[in-house]
């Protein structure tokens, strides 16, 4: 148990008909009551399967992540074919790979080149693609990144510690419901000789938002 | 904020997975489509971050349960009275239960 929990236990928690020796389950918080109360009433309902709100967890917290992003930006690098049809028809390439479902209805591919660098935000709430990425950190999901990136992304950038050259444009997408946009980061020198899992290894979490680069920050 | 750093939690807290996972379910199980609940849930962001900046963590879910439930409570799915005498049975029975023991509700 961590420090907080002990004081809670010993010094502010006010049922004193417990002895100390037998205190009861640790209560959660108000949301979290808040949630089993929902999920409880919707279970008797039969309107919601509990095993499957456990395969959902499951699946984000252990199956789908960035990986799987990394492995199309690879190979966008490695397969000029492969390329040119991701650029084309995104949701129907990264489907091939199995990479399909929820949030990945429909995906668009913006490539970094040498005169643009691309960043993705969703300033309505914080729609993200799921099956590439998994679910968005934190900072993603923060009013001062939705707010800043659109109006001043270099500053953002910066925060990120990512510099670009002066004649870089940067171009903001924002998600929707609808679209949502995986970046394809510049591919870095030097790495003409590594394979596609040597190259995954490159392409971060942030590289494919647009707030890091491959190789570095 | 870095992807080089530690490896950083999918959910900060177990109600955040569940939260997530039970607007998810009720989506797929056709209860309602995303883009009603994406502008439903940006509306409360929008509310919410008028008063204050959003970290984006346990205010951000706080923003996604009070728009589920007046999303629910809304389509005649999850009445407020009855979540709320639930999660007062909750309280209850994590409040009777000895430590190490598991949590039931008495009904259930």
């Amino acid at each position: 148990m961590d420090m907080a929990g002990l004081l809670g236990q010993s010094l502010f928690m006010p049922h004193d008909h417990h002895s100390h020796d037998d205190p009861h389950a640790l209560l959660p918080s108000d949301p979290a009551l808040r949630v089993k109360a929902l999920e409880t009433l919707l279970t008797k309902k039969g309107l919601i399967d509990p095993a499957a709100l456990d395969e959902i967890i499951d699946t984000y917290e252990n199956k789908i992540g960035p990986r799987n992003g990394a492995r199309v930006v690879a190979r966008a690098w490695s397969d000029p074919k492969f390329h040119a049809a991701l650029m084309e028809d995104a949701t129907a390439v990264v489907a091939d790979l199995g990479f399909y479902g929820r949030q990945g209805e429909h995906m668009m591919a913006v490539e970094n080149t040498d005169t643009v660098h691309n960043i993705v935000v969703c300033t309505l709430c914080s729609c993200y693609p799921w099956p590439l990425l998994g679910i968005p950190p934190g900072w993603y999901k923060s009013d001062a990144y939705r707010a800043r990136v659109v109006r001043e992304p270099r500053k953002v950038l910066a925060d990120f510690g990512v510099t670009l050259p002066e004649e870089t444009a940067v171009r903001v997408w924002d998600s929707t419901a609808e679209m949502r946009y995986l970046v394809i980061p510049k591919r870095p020198e030097g790495t003409e000789d590594l394979d596609e899992e040597a190259l995954m290894a490159l392409v971060s979490r942030d590289s494919m938002i647009g707030t890091g680069l491959a190789g570095g920050s | 904020m870095s992807a080089a750093g530690k490896p950083e939690p999918v959910f900060e807290a177990p109600w955040h997975a569940q939260i997530f996972a039970l607007t998810v379910h009720l989506n797929e199980a056709g209860h309602f489509v995303w883009a009603d609940w994406a502008a439903r849930f940006g509306a409360t962001l929008k509310a919410h971050g008028l008063a204050r900046e959003l970290n984006g963590g346990e205010d951000y879910f706080a923003a996604w349960l009070e728009t589920l439930e007046g999303y629910l409570a809304e389509i005649g799915m999850a009445a407020p009275s009855e979540v709320s005498s639930l999660r007062d049975a909750w309280e209850a029975a994590y409040l009777s239960t000895p430590h190490g023991d598991p949590v039931k509700l008495a009904d259930a």
